[in-house]
């Protein structure tokens, strides 16, 4: 009766496949293609091109820069949150609605209001000039204040893009059984040494999980970075975005696009062998 | 070794009273099982000994030491869980060894209590796997080998053996029992299981609705229930109750007449089924047989006295037929004697 209905699951699956396949590796194919091929011929021209720019070597600090400040404290502070969530009795699900509330809201619409309060008339510092800490308007998103400018783009990315690893790591605390804090517990351990020997290794599937996602999403930053600073602060989707559409080469856009896949691939590798999982370690 | 008093200990979650004013001495070495259905509460004076949950009122004494007020970890004591809570990203070995790790004892004294604790629960060639390549009998032996490597003062376990298949339980529970008298500890033991109870603990704590009914020896809880409850939930087939009404200091069923504790007063018979023999002649206590179970070592006879249910256990050679009416003769010292009104055992005199 199996082998009769065998082609069932895959006439199920062929929608969703075909789907991925004409908007997702169809597109792929040709962006791989595109960054190849320039008009002297297929060859690696974009790619020079792509690394001869005065930008380039920018748009590369800058987004690792970004990615490893950004993606660390955001695990940290999830897991920090998470585990604050679980020691609310009442209202946990309320606040933990609350502190979700920025994943609803698009990525350009969060630099914008993040503009609002940075910018030289914003919120901040109208509460500054209020307090008596500064004269008039100041420029905190100037290339004179490459500084106050990165710190305001990794505020905004952290009120943006938290909570995302805060739902992964909170459902990932409630799959851990409450009687190994507890056996912990009773055996001696304290709450920092629960957390560390406990908590964490049990929580590394979902550690994975997010960290992956995040990072992934981190290399690919850009519309917050676009709201901010504008070209102040190049990063490697702003170039991909420059090239594409202010200097209409889409042979180097493409190059850009694929160095980013390559990236992200590559941290994908990383975390994947650095926290598996052992089968014989799993709950 | 240590003691352990709980003073008047009460826990309320909300409105639910979970604890009723729960007092309880267990002595130094001694072993006693906390009997009950589930919801009695046994658990919830499970948790609060170790620490885990917060009583509403009342003192947790262990070794002369007010401990309620104290984290787990500082009440000296070790605890073996229903599911084990065996960590599984850690080795055998070091799942034993972590509450000597906690206290930072030396490697070579770890490696020596892991050993000891490991050879006496017959997993020492399991060291170096991982509890998810264990059968779950073993996970146990590994959950009990980590309470005894710290070598407790006290010992609590929360229905440690009801996750094992029935012959497993059998043959831990021995093993247990053995164990824990040569380490002499002193042991709180939850079970809702009564032989577990009455097999493993010197004293046996029933618990039903929040209180303690009754606390004794495994015989003593079993021979003389304080209250109805103890009766119907100890002992299997359960102690058959039969309301009679006393008059003149005497009650009569059907033809047999016995002395009652009471004058004049409506009042349970409690009789144990193989408290009751056959008589040779029908005379005695009326009982109409209506199923015969033959159980090997013995027959389980259901059926009615004075129209009430009773289960009566006779040897496997007895002639009974279902249908038939058959005379009980019992012996008046082994009768338990209830007051109708509030469930207590009424005292012998």
């Amino acid at each position: 009766m199996t082998s009769r209905a065998s082609w069932i699951p895959y006439a199920l699956i062929a929608p969703a496949v075909l789907f991925l396949a004409a908007f997702f590796i169809v597109p792929l194919v040709q962006t791989i293609w595109l960054s190849f091929s320039s008009e002297e011929g297929v060859g690696l021209a974009n790619y020079a091109r792509m690394a001869g720019d005065l930008n380039f070597s920018l748009a590369i600090r800058n987004t690792f820069l970004l990615t490893a400040i950004v993606v660390p404290l955001q695990v940290a502070l999830a897991l920090l949150m998470a585990v604050m969530l679980t020691k609310i009795e009442r209202g946990r699900d309320l606040v933990l609605w609350v502190l979700t509330i920025p994943l609803g809201i698009s990525d350009l619409a969060a630099g914008l209001a993040w503009l609002a309060i940075l910018q030289n008339t914003g919120y901040l510092n109208s509460a500054l000039y209020g307090l008596g800490l500064i004269p008039g308007p100041t420029g905190w998103l100037t290339q004179e204040t490459p500084v106050a400018l990165f710190i305001g783009i990794v505020l905004a990315e952290l009120w943006r893009a938290t909570a995302i690893v805060l739902v992964i790591v909170v459902a990932g605390i409630q799959l851990i059984p409450k009687e190994f804090a507890e056996a912990a517990e009773i055996f001696g351990a304290r709450p920092w040494t629960r957390f560390r020997k406990i908590t964490l290794p049990l929580l590394k599937p979902s550690l994975q999980s997010a960290l992956i996602l995040r990072t992934v999403l981190a290399f690919e930053v850009f519309a917050v970075v676009y709201a901010l600073g504008g070209t102040n602060f190049p990063v490697l989707a702003g170039e991909a975005y420059t090239w594409q559409n202010i200097n209409q080469n889409y042979g180097v856009a493409a190059a850009y696009a694929v160095l980013i896949m390559a990236i992200s691939l590559a941290a994908t590798a990383l975390y994947l062998s650095i926290l598996r999982v052992r089968p014989e370690q799993q709950p | 070794m240590a003691d352990i008093v709980i003073d008047r200990v009460a826990k309320s979650f909300g409105d639910f009273q979970a604890l009723k004013e729960v007092s309880l001495s267990v002595g130094d070495g001694e072993f006693v099982a906390l009997l009950g259905p589930s919801g009695c509460g046994k658990t919830t004076l499970l948790r609060i000994i170790a620490g885990l949950e917060t009583q509403s009122s009342g003192r947790v004494v262990i070794g002369g030491r007010d401990v309620s007020g104290l984290a787990p970890r500082e009440r000296g004591l070790a605890m073996v869980f229903q599911n084990y809570a065996v960590f599984p990203h850690m080795t055998v070995f070091e799942n034993i060894a972590f509450g000597l790790r906690m206290q930072k004892v030396g490697q070579v004294e770890v490696k020596r209590q892991v050993d000891r604790a490991a050879a006496l629960l017959h997993i020492d060639q399991y060291l170096d796997r991982y509890p998810a390549k264990l059968s779950g009998g073993q996970r146990q032996r590994v959950a009990v080998a980590r309470a005894l490597a710290v070598q407790p003062a006290v010992l609590l376990m929360d229905e440690p053996l009801s996750n094992l298949d029935a012959l497993l339980r059998l043959e831990m529970r021995t093993e247990l029992k053995a164990v824990l008298r040569e380490a002499g500890t002193t042991t709180i033991y939850v079970t809702h299981d009564q032989t577990e109870a009455m097999g493993l603990a010197d004293r046996i704590a029933v618990m039903y609705g929040g209180r303690i009914d009754q606390i004794g020896t495994p015989l003593e809880v079993y021979a003389t229930p304080a209250t109805r409850f103890v009766g119907g939930f100890i002992g299997n087939p359960p102690m058959n109750f039969i309301k009679v009404k006393a008059s003149g200091g005497q009650i009569r069923v059907g033809s047999a007449s016995l002395p009652a504790p009471v004058r004049d007063a409506e009042i349970d018979l409690g009789l144990r089924g193989e408290d009751a023999a056959l008589s040779a002649d029908g005379s005695g206590i009326p009982f109409d047989v209506r199923v015969v179970e033959p159980m090997g070592s013995h027959l389980l006879l259901t059926g009615a006295i004075e129209g009430q249910l009773a289960r009566i256990v006779t040897p496997p050679t007895a002639r009974v037929q279902a249908g038939e009416r058959v005379g009980l003769t019992v012996d008046p010292s082994r009768l338990t004697w209830i007051d109708a009104a509030t469930g207590r055992a009424i005292a012998r005199t």
